[in-house]
């Protein structure tokens, strides 16, 4: 059994996938039980094997008992088993949470939205999980289609037209990606990430490998809505359903940082990368243009989900910039951030679904007196606005340090400046929501000695509460023990990838 | 000297924020919601007391609770300046307490579980920074005062509340985070460390301008300290209730920024690098400068509330000078000042709140004659004033004599006048409060002649600080001694 925990991990959420869809004809009741079991099930996998990784190294599966490099293998190490985690809890921990919501959005056609989530999370963890470049595609895609469709689904009517964008400028982002493939299969005759890695010193001066290397990194910066490459993503997410947006939010836009990382230092080697590929300059430098375009636009808006789209562009920047400024502390800040903006992405939304639940759309001004109605879920929102703006102990302040650190470390000033700026920023506007859902309205004379009037509370429904405190409380063990996290797990991959 | 573990330290600063969820179970009942308050503040205080006699006798206590990176834990530490900061805050916190249960009840104020909640957590806070062993440590609990305060400040929920909370969170999280924390991660990667050392972290490991712009950022970046441009959250903050003013904004809040301070120029750059780098010089004339414009501005105030901001913006660089004067006379005066000028200025603020509780009075050109309705609190108001201004006997003369002497140890005769303006100012702007308080012929329109005072939960806490204000002149070896050691002088 043991053996096959990588196996697991992809299979038990497509085979639930199947189930689902199965059932949906027959016994409905039976649809979301089989879900969860199916999360859980790969929650668990995924915790196995990160344990297994961190005690006796990487584990490699070789599927259908093929060999690498002509058979897919799957490959666990450190930094894809603690991404695999958070992917994982994540998916679980939504359903959970949302499942209120979706039958109330989606009524007769929540089965489908079950079996759609399953192959979604299937293509993320596979995604993920795999040491194949074409079965990466592979995967890819079948995430790419499952959130067409589930962002289609939403109860907005610009919810199709936001969808086919998204596909339009996905499917551009795959076929870079796909071609850049090509490219290395033509030069290496392989697919297999370790198989490449090995081969590709020798052909380094190549320009076919380099062309293959910018498609692959443009497809995956359309992927993870690296500025100016992000124009589907704000739409996507605010005209999905907000029990979408709660996963794809922190999950997809992450794992495309994972992908991006695992090019570089996996695939192509940070000799490579760093030492013969002069890139980097111009990489950071259009990471610090994203973190900061991205803060403007967020300054600009009026509705808190697309406050939030903007503020994921912005720090899609930090960790492209992060990833690329090649030093020891910028990659540790990188990747401690994929987890980080993971968890506090999903608190984040999760709180703003909270919201929607009860207040409706998600415009500021819907937002008034929003503390005193629903407090749980005020609270949950404020720490996780102090995790994306940074502030001790919630995890967001420990990777910024890291990332702080490593910009300064290479002298990369603006990269720092860019950080603070977009902090500062961040700041702002949880403010700004924070004064719209604690003041209230002031016109009506309220608030003076005497004159309060008492707010009813009106709380989202318990499972969402509990799970947004569950996540928030995360954020916070997570920062105490980043300590940990980053000597036992990033810092090894990080010393063994970079020279 | 031993470092000694305990938990203690801990639990001082987690038993008001376990309290917490307590006072939100007891929302609807106040008088047990209050117990639970007061159980809280009592328990701080023993426990940050029973620290003393070990700390005295040359011992520190420390515990590390996470580790994060070598020389930047997340860790507590009790040294002599911590635990005279803690000292103070923790006792004043049971002192505001009671005050603040005839405060706002005297008021009807709204939310007063969420009062008390925001008041516990940041007391967890200062005095988390107080005990911090780092400055990893103390910029958590610096932040974590900042955000829980913002509600406090902005209580009222109207429009002034709001413009003033954007204000307060602007300098205060806006330089905690532009400037404080790069500045913070730039120390780490030069020094390796961010554990607060009498030598300082830096060792020869600087260059003099690179010091220079760190310190600055630092001065600037803990904008609690209200060092002037950065002044201006302070008298803006003052439309919290009065007991955030009292405690806040003159105790916790403020001093925890010249707390901050004063780590960074005696545990981060020592005062051998302050002294080399003349940093001492650089600190010494800001303070100077806040000192005077704080005092002047304070003349022209009308409003009482806001006069004694004015007034503590310019006593808190009084702290600040005196450790940049790197004299030991002149350390010791600076850093005992925030345990006088707490006590005196939490009786001036008490008694401004007593009198816009019982007269709903905020302005000083309204309160002729009311000396004569309020004896009591105007008599405490004087004896407040005596300490701010630093006239035996209060504690306040106390901390002004050894300034004096410090700005005289250093030969800093251009400070030294600067110390005796201020007080001057001091009394010109705090005496005729009192004067015509008691003396002025015709009583301002809706001042009664006949004796009636605030509720007895409000004049009794500002009738004892003013009496701990005049005790403090007689007694304070405690915290001499704990300074002492805090400083290394033995």
């Amino acid at each position: 059994m043991l053996e096959h925990i990588a196996a697991l991990m992809i299979l038990v959420p497509l085979i639930a996938a199947f189930v689902v869809s199965g059932l949906a004809w027959i016994r409905t009741q039976y649809c979301l039980p089989v879900a969860l079991a199916g999360l859980l099930g790969t929650l668990l996998a995924s915790l196995a094997s990160l344990n297994e990784v961190v005690s006796g190294g990487p584990l490699s599966y070789h599927m259908a008992s093929w060999q690498p490099p002509v058979g897919i293998e799957l490959r666990v190490d450190l930094f894809n088993g603690l991404v695999l985690v958070a992917v994982a809890a994540v998916a679980l921990i939504n359903l959970v949470a949302s499942w209120e919501f979706v039958k109330r959005e989606l009524e007769d056609r929540k089965e489908a939205f079950l079996a759609l989530y399953l192959l979604f999370v299937t293509g993320l963890m596979g995604v993920t999980a795999t040491a194949d470049l074409f079965n990466l595609y592979v995967l890819l895609e079948i995430t790419s289609l499952s959130a067409y469709a589930l962002i289609a689904m939403g109860p907005s009517s610009r919810a199709p037209f936001a969808s086919l964008n998204y596909v339009y400028l996905g499917v551009i982002g795959a076929s870079f990606y796909l071609l850049g493939v090509g490219y290395l299969y033509i030069m290496t005759g392989s697919l297999n990430m370790g198989d490449i890695a090995s081969l590709l010193p020798q052909i380094w001066a190549s320009q076919t490998v380099l062309v293959g290397f910018i498609f692959c990194l443009i497809g995956v910066w359309i992927k993870m809505a690296f500025f100016p490459m992000h124009i589907w993503l704000p739409n996507a997410y605010t005209s999905a359903s907000i029990t979408v947006s709660r996963v794809m939010a922190p999950l997809m836009t992450k794992v495309m940082v994972y992908v991006m990382i695992r090019l570089m230092l996996t695939v192509f080697g940070a000799e490579y990368v760093f030492g013969i590929l002069d890139l980097s300059p111009i990489i950071v430098w259009l990471a610090i243009l994203a973190i900061v375009a991205g803060a403007v636009m967020a300054l600009v808006q009026r509705n808190l989900a697309k406050i939030l789209c903007y503020i994921i562009i912005s720090e899609i920047g930090y960790m492209v910039g992060g990833a690329w400024l090649g030093n020891q502390a910028a990659m540790t800040g990188t990747i401690l951030h994929i987890v980080n903006d993971a968890l506090m992405t999903f608190a984040v939304f999760l709180a703003a679904g909270n919201f929607a639940y009860k207040l409706g759309e998600l415009r500021l001004e819907n937002l008034r007196e929003a503390f005193a109605r629903m407090p749980w879920s005020g609270l949950g929102f404020i720490l996780a606005g102090m995790s994306i703006v940074g502030v001790p102990p919630t995890c967001g302040f420990f990777s910024k340090w890291y990332l702080i650190s490593g910009g300064l470390e290479a002298g990369q000033y603006a990269y720092v400046g860019a950080l603070l700026l977009s902090s500062l920023i961040n700041a702002v506007l949880f403010v700004r929501v924070a004064e719209y859902a604690y003041f209230g309205d002031l016109q009506a004379g309220h608030g003076h000695h005497g004159e309060h009037h008492e707010v009813e509370t009106d709380e989202a429904p318990p499972a969402m509460v509990a799970c947004l405190l569950l996540v928030t409380v995360g954020l916070v063990l997570v920062g105490l023990y980043s300590g940990s996290i980053v000597s036992t797990m990033i810092q090894p991959f990080v010393l063994g990838s970079l020279i | 000297m031993e470092t000694l573990f305990s938990v203690r330290p801990l639990l001082a600063v987690l038993v008001s924020l376990a309290v917490v969820p307590v006072l939100v179970s007891s929302s609807g009942k106040p008088n047990v919601r209050e117990a639970w308050t007061i159980l809280a503040g009592l328990i701080k205080f023993g426990l940050v007391a029973s620290l003393v006699p070990s700390v005295l006798a040359g011992h520190e206590f420390g515990i590390t609770l996470f580790s994060f990176a070598p020389g930047a834990d997340i860790a507590l530490r009790v040294d002599g300046l911590g635990l005279a900061f803690a000292l103070v805050a923790s006792f004043l916190y049971i002192v505001t307490t009671i005050y603040s249960i005839g405060y706002m009840r005297g008021l009807a104020e709204h939310s007063q579980t969420r009062f008390y909640c925001f008041f516990a957590i940041a007391l967890s806070s200062a005095i988390g920074a107080a005990f911090s062993a780092n400055l990893l440590t103390l910029y958590l609990f610096y932040e974590i005062l900042s955000l829980s305060t913002y509600p406090l400040v902005t209580h009222h929920q109207d429009r002034e509340a709001l413009a003033s909370g954007r204000k307060y969170l602007a300098y205060i999280l806006g330089t905690s985070i532009g400037l404080v924390l790069p500045a913070m991660i730039l120390t780490y990667n030069i020094a390796g460390t961010l554990e607060f050392a009498q030598s300082g972290v830096f060792g020869a490991g600087i260059s003099q301008p690179m010091a220079t712009i760190l310190f600055l950022v630092f001065l600037f970046g803990f904008a609690k300290a209200a060092v002037f441009p950065l002044h201006g959250w302070l008298p803006a903050a003052m439309v919290a209730p009065t007991p955030v003013s009292a405690l806040l904004h003159a105790v916790a809040v403020v001093k925890v920024g010249v707390f901050s301070l004063v780590r960074i120029m005696t545990g981060i750059f020592g005062i051998e690098l302050m002294g080399s780098a003349g940093l001492g010089t650089i600190a010494g004339i800001l303070a100077a400068v806040t000192i005077l414009i704080g005092s002047l501005i304070a003349i022209s105030q009308d409003e009482l509330k806001r006069l004694l901001a004015f007034s503590t913006v310019s006593q808190l660089s009084y702290i600040v000078l005196g450790v940049a004067l790197l004299t030991p006379k002149g350390m010791i005066g600076g850093v005992i000042h925030i345990v006088m000028h707490a006590f005196g200025k939490i009786t001036l603020f008490f008694c401004a709140g007593a009198i816009m509780v019982h007269t709903r009075k905020k302005y000083i050109s309204q309160m002729k004659g009311l000396g004569r309705q309020m004896p009591l609190t105007f008599f405490a108001f004087f004896i407040g004033s005596l300490s701010v201004i630093g006239l035996p006997p209060t504690g306040g003369f106390f901390s002004k004599w050894y300034l004096v002497l410090g700005s005289l140890q250093a030969s800093q005769l251009a400070l030294l006048i600067v110390l005796l303006a201020s007080s001057f100012l001091n009394a010109v702007y705090f005496l005729p409060v009192v004067f015509n308080g008691f003396f002025a012929p015709e009583a301002s329109p809706g001042v009664k002649e006949e004796y009636s005072e605030a509720p007895v939960l409000c004049v009794a806490p500002l009738l004892f600080t003013a009496g701990i204000s005049v005790g403090l002149f007689f007694y304070s070896d405690v915290f001499v001694g704990l300074i002492r050691l805090g400083l290394g002088l033995g």
